[in-house]
């Protein structure tokens, strides 16, 4: 098989092809490697290669499947880390000039055990820092870029497992998602992304931006692909108090059962309208259509606390950030400033914090440090919280109604690099309807339907699901993949162009201006 | 030294003042583990050789509660006569300083586990009920040693070093409610309060509460006002208290202090005080009135904490006899006077005389040996009872040697010396050292023989009658034996020999 056959071939075909000898986990490996050098230079998705090791990886589980070893179901395939993810053998910095160099003296727990499930990690995905941003433009070390048009942003925060995944640098990526960060980046990439449950999969590892937000997930190319890398990533872990000590849901099963016949779909009100891009509205709606066409019932379901999840959540998740970012301090890891032997530790800090962080990570140090001050406590974070309880009964109440809940992923389809950099609140304004699964802790999935006609560049359609039944998200976005698949011809990422190689263009529903 | 404010003499001050204290108390559990992670949770290791990716706070890594720590507590707080909450949660407080490694504390703030109990203390043999506000549970800081600089505080060092290796160790933090109505026996209050409560968390199993090596530490809060006024005046907290007597001279000290500055029209500044041992002052530190605001929130990485009602009934029956309990017990067993018991406990000997009579010895004589010749030895090493290298059972071992007629009093001495010396059991050191006493009567009657030719004079007062001049005859045996002999039984045959 040629490295470009090995490339385009989804995480299960490849690691079904290692497991029958056709083809070896080095070889699959070098394939991606040699990938990233061919064009990483242009889409900027690693901050870190890891070619020693993982070349080291994939040739030990090309020994256990010559001494007769069984194989999991993803040995072998590469997978694209977000510099999130404490990593023992690689340095992990966040996107962030504070942490430039850090190497972790221990493994995060999702790493862990993708790594002892035969996942081979070639490196550290770019980020936006401290996971704070849907573009990478707040990267201590550049913008990732999308591979539809490089000039464009790939979303974010897990803009460089995204971009990483669509360009075909890794067949798989993980990321975290606080307020949108898998499946804004995966729904403007063309690609599937998957918010778990809170608690399904560990943070232990996972250098925390909003600890009560915090979600590790998936990102893949296929819905099955993010089922099996979900699966193999989750688990209850004794090392993450918050970690749910329940089974992980049936994922794989549902993305290999794609039917949705007799379910029941909410399409949420509050959820489009004024602020969405008309070729996003027009995408969703198709897949309502088709949703309908293959025999789920359709219900519009009102969440009227909905509206007030993004003002919420800019109060919680900066809150919680004021003070799991300040242990950045300059005093035992990390970047640190001003030690000249005339200032004082307080000095420093500060100095080492002014330096170390950017611009967007100060803003919401700042915003959260004022939200939980005396006195104000109770009007903001307090406030919040309560705004918090009244989004998960909306969805609870949403819940008894339909069995899953959809709208877009985001308002608009990817845009271009600099344009909302100095306007935070239109940045913002990108994760408006991924915030309230964050908030409520459910489960959500973003799963490719279509490009916008005016732009030609991909829309994501959400599947929101209850917490525990993230399955039922991955039945749903099976259905809807395999039916546009089907309609098209030919997989959605055949038509992205950003690199020149487009298999198909000028074809399918989305046509490029 | 430091310059000593203007005081108003005790007396006079409680003339006019009446005090209101409170104490918080700060204790290093003895779990095995520390309070989030598995790194070991006792003292001695090398600097931050006990630490781990969670107690160092690395980013990434997350706390699990210590069930061992959340049992400790809710033993503490039953034996304090405390509500038990059903449902709790930990907080952060968040404030930067380089011992912290997170840059904020996992606390407890106002949902404590522990709530609304009390402690009775004697004072003078009169019980004072002390309110408990309540117990929480937290994690200890590192420990920071500034090096250079005049004051071993932070500001003017050259430079500073941190342990982590007590960062993350179970801190339980005992608050009273306001302590009123005590006049001038605050101090005395105070001190008994904590005297108490050590006993008590000792007898639990839950914390070595020495206070010299911090693993009890007190702040003392003071305030006072005019007698009469009805009203309580602005306190001070004077931190980190960690003796005893320096509770009892903090409480002293500030109403001294307070009521001078009081006298002369000025208000007393809400503020946290340094307490100094050398002279037992207080000098102002950081004024609560600009103090820092901690931003507390329920700590997001921790899910609640609720105890099962019957976990904390399992916990409830395991409950040793209390301190108050044992030492009634005790005083009716071994028939000793108030006045006895209060002198055994304030030599901290109460634990090491039980043992003592617990392994044969009678209660008086494990009493003699511990109040007045091992206390003089620790007096003079200057180490604690406790600290002595002698075990109980060694000393019962030394009473029932002398109770035998093997030892006499000054032979026991010795061989108590020969054990702190290290140089192994009673039995050991009198067959190393042939301590035994000589009861051969052959032996003796040669030197006594020898006493009486080389005394005639002595022998003749003896002769006459006078028979108080035979300690000269007996001083000079002991002396030829080396003191190995019964000096009863030298004199007795000193006088059947004269007597012939």
């Amino acid at each position: 098989m040629s490295p470009t056959e090995l490339t385009r071939m989804t995480a299960a075909e490849l690691a079904a092809t290692i497991a029958a000898g056709e083809t070896s986990a080095v070889d699959v490996t070098r394939a991606h490697l040699d990938r990233i050098d061919a064009v990483d230079e242009r889409v900027h998705a690693f901050l870190h290669v890891a070619r020693d090791s993982a070349l080291a990886a994939a040739r030990a589980v090309d020994e256990r499947r010559g001494a007769g070893e069984p194989l999991g179901p993803l040995a072998g395939v590469p997978l694209a880390v977000k510099d999130v993810f404490t990593t023992a053998d690689m340095p992990t910095t966040c996107g962030s000039r504070i942490l430039e160099g850090w190497r972790p003296p221990y493994e995060s727990t999702v790493t862990r055990r993708l790594r002892e499930a035969g996942v081979v990690v070639l490196g550290k995905a770019n980020m936006d820092e401290f996971a704070m941003g849907s573009s990478t433009e707040n990267s201590a070390f550049g913008t990732s870029r999308n591979p539809w048009d490089l000039s464009r942003v790939p979303g974010g925060s897990s803009g460089g497992s995204s971009a990483a995944v669509t360009a075909f640098e890794a067949p798989l990526g993980i990321g975290t998602d606080t307020g949108g960060s898998i499946r804004q980046p995966a729904a403007v990439c063309g690609i599937v992304g998957m918010k778990p449950t809170y608690g399904g999969s560990s943070r232990y590892g996972v250098v925390a931006f909003a600890s009560s937000l915090d979600s590790p997930g998936p990102l893949a190319r296929t819905v099955l692909d993010a089922a099996l890398l979900h699966e193999a990533m989750s688990g209850h872990d004794p090392c993450d108090s918050t970690s749910v000590d329940a089974p992980v849901p049936p994922v794989v099963a549902a993305a290999r059962h794609a039917d949705v016949s007799g379910l029941r779909v909410g399409v949420v009100t509050e959820l489009s309208g004024d602020g969405y891009q008309p070729g996003v509205l027009a995408r969703f709606s198709e897949a309502v259509e088709l949703l309908e066409s293959l025999g789920a019932k359709i219900a519009e379901v009102s969440c009227p606390h909905f509206s007030y999840g993004l003002p919420a959540y800019y109060l919680i998740a900066p809150s919680e950030c004021s003070s799991n970012l300040a242990r950045f301090d300059g005093m035992r890891y990390g970047l640190r400033v001003g030690d000249d032997g005339t200032r004082s530790a307080e000095e420093v800090m500060s100095l080492t914090r002014a330096a170390g962080f950017g611009p967007e990570v100060k803003r919401r140090i700042m915003l959260g440090t004022y939200a939980l001050s005396s006195g104000y406590y109770d009007a903001y974070y307090g406030k919040a919280q309560q705004v918090r309880t009244l989004i998960i009964r909306d969805f609870e109440a949403a819940f008894e109604q339909v069995d899953v809940l959809v709208s877009p992923t985001t308002p608009t389809t990817a845009f271009p690099i600099g344009e909302r950099a100095d306007d935070p609140m239109a940045m913002y304004l990108a994760d408006l309807c991924t915030i309230p699964s964050d908030l409520a802790g459910n489960a959500a999935l973003s799963v490719p339907c279509g490009l916008a006609p005016e732009d030609g560049l991909p829309v994501g359609l959400q599947i929101m699901a209850p917490a525990l039944a993230d399955d039922r998200a991955y039945r749903v976005g099976a259905a809807v993949e395999a039916a546009l698949d089907r309609r098209r011809g030919h997989r959605l990422l055949d038509e992205a162009n950003g690199l020149g190689e487009a298999k198909v263009t000028g074809e399918g529903e989305g046509t490029r201006p | 030294m430091t310059q000593l404010p203007a005081l108003v003499p005790y007396d006079e001050a409680l003339s006019r003042y009446e005090p209101v204290i409170g104490l918080e108390t700060h204790v290093e559990l003895g779990t095995v583990t520390k309070m989030f992670c598995g790194s070991p949770a006792h003292f001695g290791a090398d600097p931050n050789a006990s630490v781990c990716p969670v107690c160092l706070g690395l980013p990434g890594s997350l706390p699990v509660v210590n069930r061992a720590a959340i049992e400790y507590t809710i033993k503490i707080g039953l034996a304090l006569n405390c509500s038990i909450a059903s449902w709790c949660r930990f907080a952060r407080k968040n404030y930067f300083y380089p011992d912290m490694p997170k840059d904020f504390q996992i606390s407890q703030y106002d949902e404590p586990l522990c709530t609304d109990g009390w402690l009775d203390v004697l004072v003078d043999e009169t019980p004072v009920r002390v309110g408990i506000e309540r117990v929480h549970l937290e994690e200890d800081t590192g420990k920071s040693l500034h090096v250079g600089g005049a004051t071993g505080r932070i500001h003017g060092a050259e430079y500073s070093l941190v342990d982590y290796n007590r960062a993350g160790i179970p801190l339980v933090e005992v608050v009273t409610k306001p302590v009123e109505g005590t006049g001038a026996l605050a101090p005395v209050v105070a001190r008994a309060y904590v005297t108490e409560l050590r006993e008590l968390l000792r007898s639990l199993g839950v914390s070595d509460v020495r206070m010299e090596e911090g693993s009890l530490r007190c702040d003392v809060n003071t305030s006072i006002a005019p007698r009469g006024s009805g009203t309580w005046g602005t306190r001070t907290e004077t931190k980190n208290v960690n003796s005893l007597r320096s509770v009892e001279r903090a409480v002293r000290f500030e109403i001294e202090r307070q009521a001078a500055v009081l006298d002369t029209g000025v208000r007393i500044v809400q503020e946290t005080r340094h307490f100094h041992e050398e002279n037992g002052s207080t000098t102002a530190g950081r004024s609560k009135e600009e103090a820092q605001d901690y931003r507390y929130f329920p700590e997001p990485d921790l899910v609640p904490v609720a105890p099962a009602r019957e976990w904390v009934e399992q916990i409830r029956a395991t409950l040793p006899e209390l301190p108050a309990a044992r030492r009634a017990r005790l005083q009716a067993e071994w028939g000793l006077s108030d006045l006895d018991m209060a002198a055994l406990r304030n030599a901290d000997a109460l634990d090491l005389v039980a043992e003592t009579v617990a392994a044969g010895a009678p209660p008086a004589e494990a009493r003699n040996w511990w109040l007045g010749e091992l206390s003089r030895r620790a007096h003079e090493s200057g180490t604690e009872l406790a600290a002595l290298p002698v075990t109980p059972s060694q000393v019962a071992r030394v009473t029932e040697l002398v109770a035998s007629g093997s030892l006499n009093a000054k032979l026991a001495r010795q061989v108590l010396d020969g054990v702190l010396a290290g140089e192994g059991s009673p039995d050991e050191i009198v067959a190393a050292r042939g301590l035994a006493v000589v009861s051969d009567d052959g032996t003796l009657l040669a030197a006594i023989d020898e006493a009486i030719a080389a005394n005639p004079e002595v022998v003749e007062k003896i002769r006459s009658g006078k028979t108080a001049a035979a300690g000269v005859l007996v001083g000079a045996v002991m002396k030829a034996t080396r003191g190995q002999a019964d000096a009863a039984r030298v004199r007795e045959l000193i006088l059947q020999r004269l007597a012939r």
